[in-house]
């Protein structure tokens, strides 16, 4: 909302030496925040004076043109009072017209200086300005040329253009529907300072006939009041007075028409959005009610439109001929030939107002005024001043009908206890102040409450009034005290686990990522998933960003390969990347049902809301491409590759304390012959090792690039919650290392689960230390090597005790695995 | 053993006369003194005390003399024998002492090479910086509340006095899933958490709910249709817009230093009443707009920065969600963390929060 101060102070007598500045910071304070103030006049110094031509000399240049040398009135402004001589290139005066000159010594917006200087054969002192030069607009057709009596030659001419009127432009939020009119921003602005108001819409209006146009309405529900007033004999050449384009301009608004532009002026001025139709083309009754299933209606805007039965219509005998407090029909549009005014100042419900504009996706400053409640009082106020406004500027003369239909709806009072407003502000407000600041801002004294005004359809709750008294008193009043101490118990196990994890990553070399969790079929492709897989079964979008990522993600992998591969592209030599993050598998258990808000749902009821949600578990993932340890004096770098990503799993596992099972797989986007399944207890966590070469590809990463993913609360929920503290033995250690070959095909976990099994409860660790290959051992065979630790918890072991217990394991890893020791 | 005695006299023998074992001792003695290293130090204990040695062949010799003579001879060689490994011991320290040294001139390494074989990790600043946040507020005694980032719309919208006409919903312009008569959204804020913290909870609540939230907004510098919010709800008897105050001071004291506070304007949210804007003191100026002479670049020359949201908790918010309003009173606030951090640290362009690029993340290191 743009309000120009002179505007403002029509309507309020502000105390002396108050700055906008001033102003736009009180009412702030109260709630009109201020966006921006305009100040158009602030790129021009003086003088800039009112000058009336004197005589004008058109003469021919060689280069085609012709300029004029005029002398120019300009009083006493030079300081000699002598006729000022300038050199003018627009023709569009005459001798005798009031124009705007500036002076020598003179500044126009460009910090563009102006000095007297020779050109054209003449000493030009000064010049006479165009609308664009004075940066009022793009109006470069010609230089200004001011009204009759819009001042005096030599007077300043910043007040006679307005440029020393100042808008300021406000953010109304939309419980204050009211300050979207210059009447509710005074209003405001006597509230801040105390000061003495006049309301735009207090006039006095004709009483209402029977003689004026028919109306009927029909939803007194949709459309409680409804006044026609008519306009003839009305000049269509009419143009709007300069005051009144200015002020339009000024607050945002395009002049088009005198017509229209009243209809604005006096929405802008009352707050009351009012609709104009072409008397002549209205055939027959008025009426208001809702649209029948099939009817059409083609708006202003050229839009042909299907309605809802929800919809306000309004109608003649023709039909349809507005979409009520909305928008206008087409055929009863005002043109340049209308010399008939028809002018519809309604109260309309602001949900339906709501519902209908969000329904043809229709926006307008009317619209949003009446969607978020106008003064239902102000109707024949708002017409009488259109009448008025039409009639001065435009002649003709209006109808002695006047048509007032329906009653405006009576706010009910609220009973507020006298120490709420202490009570919820935290500020010491007596029962006294209270009540005068709510008759302040408007609100009346009834039996049971305080009544609130027709322009604050939002005070309807006790609260309502709260805020309404403290923010008179001052929000800047609240004093600043902590509560009590709460009682918490700290983060939970899972908030305290996550973040062991994120540092358990970024300490193993893993940059954090965040990507936007949206997904899409060419990303799905690229990871190669199968048509039936888990991860395409996505929850969508009703109305997406962008129809490429249409879905909410299964997988967190498109966007960390993504990442990668833009690091790469960026210069990076590896990159390894991890995030955490929520992903979506639908369920179909129906909708979410909507309950009322009157009291708690059941649980029961809940319980069927919670289970309307998709499953959204947190994932982790983790992408390792190109060098995962660099080249240095220390000798060569390393690739990422499958047993980077595997090792990050298990080392989660170990930080977690869980014991995790990782097994051969084959599930995209991985390597089929490098990819590990993850699990615990038998349940899958997720997968991890190579990508499938394909995929790497697809994604522009090096071959060998690696990937996790996991379901992290699954692993979270595993993880231990009570470490048993543990048991060991100080007895010397036994060693026994042994070298077992066995197909290639049979796992490293199948020897050393036998080996374990084998060695009994003396065995204190294993770990296979060496793998090799080759002639040695056979084609189509490896080579195991484990370094077996024996202990016991109570005495010194034997070498008799150590030698039975690896032979036991050697023997029972041959029998479960084939494996054969070498001497 | 030393050969026959062929200079056989009971009463002298050659080797052991007292000019000869002195001459014995001192040539062991000048041969330690001249030894430069500890090899050449072992040659000569072997030369000047091993078996064959001057010293421990004349001392062989001491049988022969009668016994009255080996009392006198056998002192004089014990005593020179002693000196010899008294100078030998001290020497051997000595070299030691000096090789030690040595060697760890010789292993010097030029420490200035590069050590950096294993990249550096990073954590999210989005991470850490709701960690913080929420450490902020566990050391006053709340909780971390969390929920999921696809909502009912009941409990994203009607729990929080934003009925289904309510213009708010039209503000938040919000992502629903397919189809939207399933009234599913992705949350537009984190406040259905906290109606999820009330309608399993009974007062007192005080809780945090940091998150993931969603709008349709284009994707711009200064907008993501994903970004991230922290929501405050405390619920008490006797609560008051003067604790919410408080407690935004004591946040905005914590997190960007002691004497930044907070300034409350008026301003309208569904679910809270009254209802405020929260400005910070610009950390940057400290309020004064101006820095060094120039205008402000954090604040704009305001001297306060827009934070968030905040309101006492409307009455139908608690009916809605079971919380005897007549009781209990509470206050709410949310601002984004995104948007805190990009002015806590000069972040100028949103996009590099999401971009993944390591090296907007491994700047941030461990911080906070």
């Amino acid at each position: 909302m743009k309000a120009p101060v002179s505007w403002i102070r029509e309507y309020v007598d502000l105390p002396d030496g108050v700055t906008t500045e001033d102003l736009a910071a009180r009412l702030t304070a109260l709630g009109l925040k201020l966006e921006a103030i305009e100040k158009p006049g602030d790129q021009i110094t003086g003088p800039l004076v009112v000058g009336r031509v004197l005589t004008m000399q058109p003469e021919p240049q060689k280069n085609g043109k012709t300029i004029n040398w005029c002398t120019v009135d300009v009083g006493d402004a030079n300081g000699t009072g002598e006729p000022q001589g300038i050199v003018c290139g627009a023709h569009n005066f005459a001798p005798g017209d009031h124009v705007v000159v500036i002076l020598p010594g003179g500044i126009l917006p460009g910090n563009f200086e102006i000095s007297a200087r020779k050109t054209y054969g003449h000493l030009s002192a000064g010049m006479i300005c165009s609308a664009r030069e004075l940066g009022l607009g793009e109006d470069h057709d010609g230089i200004i040329v001011l009204p009759e009596g819009a001042g005096a030659p030599g007077d300043s001419a910043f007040a006679v253009l307005g440029l020393d009127d100042e808008v300021i432009e406000f953010e109304i939020n939309p419980d204050r529907a009211y300050a979207l009119s210059l009447r509710g921003v005074a209003r405001e602005a006597a509230l801040a300072y105390d000061a003495p108001y006049r309301d735009p819409a207090d006039r006095p209006v004709p009483e209402p006939n029977a003689d004026g146009h028919p109306v009927q309405i029909d939803d007194p529900a949709g459309c409680p009041v409804f006044v026609a007033r008519t306009v003839r004999g009305f000049d269509p050449a009419a143009t709007s007075p300069d005051w009144m384009v200015r002020r339009l301009t000024q607050a945002g608004m395009r002049p088009i028409s005198l017509a229209v532009d009243v209809t604005n002026y006096v929405m802008l001025e009352i707050g009351r959005p009012i609709h104009g139709y072409d008397a002549d083309k209205i055939a027959g009754p008025i009426r208001v009610r809702r649209a029948a299933d099939g009817e059409r209606l083609t708006t202003l805007d050229g839009v042909d439109r299907p309605l809802s039965t929800e919809d306000l219509v309004v109608t003649d005998d023709s039909g349809i001929i507005g979409l009520g407090g909305v928008m206008g029909g087409e055929t009863t549009e005002m043109s340049s030939t209308t010399t008939s005014v028809l002018v519809e100042a309604a109260h309309w419900d602001a949900t339906s107002m709501f519902r209908t504009g969000k329904r043809h996706k229709l926006t307008s400053e009317a619209g949003k005024r009446n969607e978020r409640g106008v003064d239902p009082v102000v109707t024949q106020a708002a017409a009488d001043r259109v009448v008025e406004l039409l009639t001065t500027y435009g002649g003709g003369t209006a109808d002695a009908g006047v048509t007032v239909v329906g009653t405006p709806p009576v706010a009910t009072a609220i009973a507020m206890p006298d120490d709420l407003p202490a009570r919820v502000s935290g500020i010491d407000i007596s029962r006294e102040t209270a009540r005068q600041h709510l008759l302040a801002v408007g609100c009346e004294l009834a039996d049971d409450g305080y009544l609130p005004p027709p322009w604050r359809p939002d005070l309807t709750d006790p609260y309502d009034l709260v805020e309404e008294v403290v923010r008179v008193v001052g929000y800047d009043q609240v004093p600043s005290v902590l509560p009590r101490e709460a009682a918490g118990r700290g983060l939970t196990r899972e908030q305290r686990l996550r973040r062991r994890v994120g540092r358990l990553l970024a300490g193993a070399g893993c940059v954090e990522v965040i990507s936007f969790p949206f997904i899409g079929d060419a990303a799905l492709d690229a990871l190669g998933l199968p048509a039936d897989d888990v991860l395409r079964s996505t929850v969508k979008l009703a109305n997406p960003l962008s129809s490429e990522d249409p879905s909410y993600t299964t997988t967190l992998l498109p966007g960390l390969l993504k990442a990668a591969a833009r690091n790469l592209g960026r210069g990076a030599t590896g990159v390894s990347l991890f995030e955490t993050g929520t992903v979506a598998f639908p369920v179909d258990r129906g909708p979410a049902p909507i309950y009322g808000v009157d009291w708690r749902p059941s649980d029961d009821e809940l319980a069927k809301l919670f289970e309307a949600l998709p499953e959204q578990p947190l994932h982790l993932a983790v992408v390792l491409a190109g060098e995962r340890e660099r080249a240095g004096w220390w000798g060569a770098g390393r690739e990422a590759g499958w047993s980077d990503a595997i090792g990050i799993v298990r080392r989660l596992g170990t930080e977690l304390g869980v014991d995790v099972e990782v097994v051969s797989a084959s599930r995209a986007p991985w390597h089929p012959g490098r990819c590990a399944r993850v699990l615990v207890d038998g349940t899958e966590l997720g997968h991890a090792g190579e990508l499938h070469p394909k995929v790497c590809q697809e994604f522009g990463l090096p071959p060998r690039s690696a990937a996790v993913e996991l379901d992290l609360d699954l692993l979270m929920r595993r993880a231990r919650d009570v470490t048993p503290g543990p048991e060991f033995s100080t007895y010397p250690l036994a060693k026994e290392d042994v070298a077992l070959v066995v197909d290639v095909a049979v796992t490293t976990a199948a020897v050393e689960a036998a080996l374990r099994e084998g060695a009994g409860e003396l065995l204190e660790s294993i770990r296979l230390f060496d793998l090799f290959t080759g002639d040695q051992v056979g084609d189509g065979r490896k080579s195991l090597a484990f370094a077996l630790r024996f202990r016991a918890p109570d005495r010194t072991l034997t070498e008799e005790e150590t030698t039975a217990a690896r032979d036991a394991a050697v023997a029972l890893a041959a029998e479960r695995t084939g494996a054969v020791q070498r001497s | 053993m030393s050969g026959p005695n062929t200079d056989y006299d009971p009463v002298e023998v050659t080797p052991l006369k007292p000019e000869e074992v002195e001459a014995s001792r001192d040539a062991a003695l000048a041969a330690i003194a001249a030894a430069t290293d500890l090899a050449e130090l072992k040659q000569v204990r072997i030369d000047h005390t091993g078996d064959r040695s001057p010293l421990a062949l004349a001392n062989r010799e001491i049988g022969a003399l009668p016994p009255q003579a080996r009392k006198e001879a056998g002192q004089r060689i014990g005593q020179a024998r002693g000196a010899v490994n008294q100078a030998l011991g001290r020497r051997q320290a000595v070299l030691e002492a000096e090789h030690e040294e040595r060697m760890l001139v010789e292993e010097t390494v030029d420490v200035t090479l590069p050590t950096d074989r294993i990249p550096t990790g990073a954590r999210h600043p989005l991470t850490t910086g709701a960690e913080l946040i929420a450490d902020i507020f566990v050391a006053m005694g709340w909780e971390v509340a969390e929920g999921p980032v696809i909502e009912a719309e009941w409990l994203n919208f009607d729990a929080l006095n934003l009925g289904p006409d309510h213009p708010a919903r039209t503000m938040q312009d919000t992502f629903w899933t397919e189809p939207p008569e399933n009234h599913l959204v992705l949350r537009t804020h984190t406040s259905p958490v906290q109606a999820r913290t009330m309608l399993s909870r009974t007062p007192p609540i005080y809780v945090v709910c940091p998150g993931r939230v969603f709008r349709t907004d284009e994707y711009d510098a200064t907008h993501s249709p994903v970004f991230h919010q922290v929501e405050g709800l405390a619920i008490d008897e006797g609560i008051t817009m003067a604790n919410l105050k408080g407690t935004l001071d004591h946040f905005a004291a914590a997190m960007f230093g002691e004497g930044i506070s907070t300034r409350f304007r008026p301003s309208y949210f569904p679910f809270t009443e009254p209802s405020a804007e929260v400005d910070l003191v610009c950390f940057v100026c400290r309020g004064a707009g101006v820095l060094d002479g120039a205008t402000c670049r954090t604040c704009r020359g305001e001297g306060w920065i827009e934070w968030g949201g905040c309101g006492v908790v409307n009455p139908r918010v608690l009916t809605a969600c079971g919380i005897d309003s007549e009781r209990y009173t509470g206050f709410a606030f949310g601002m984004g963390i995104d948007r805190t951090l990009m002015f806590r640290h000069g972040i100028e362009d949103l996009r590099e929060l999401f971009e993944g690029d390591i090296r907007f993340t491994t700047a941030f290191g461990t911080e906070l």
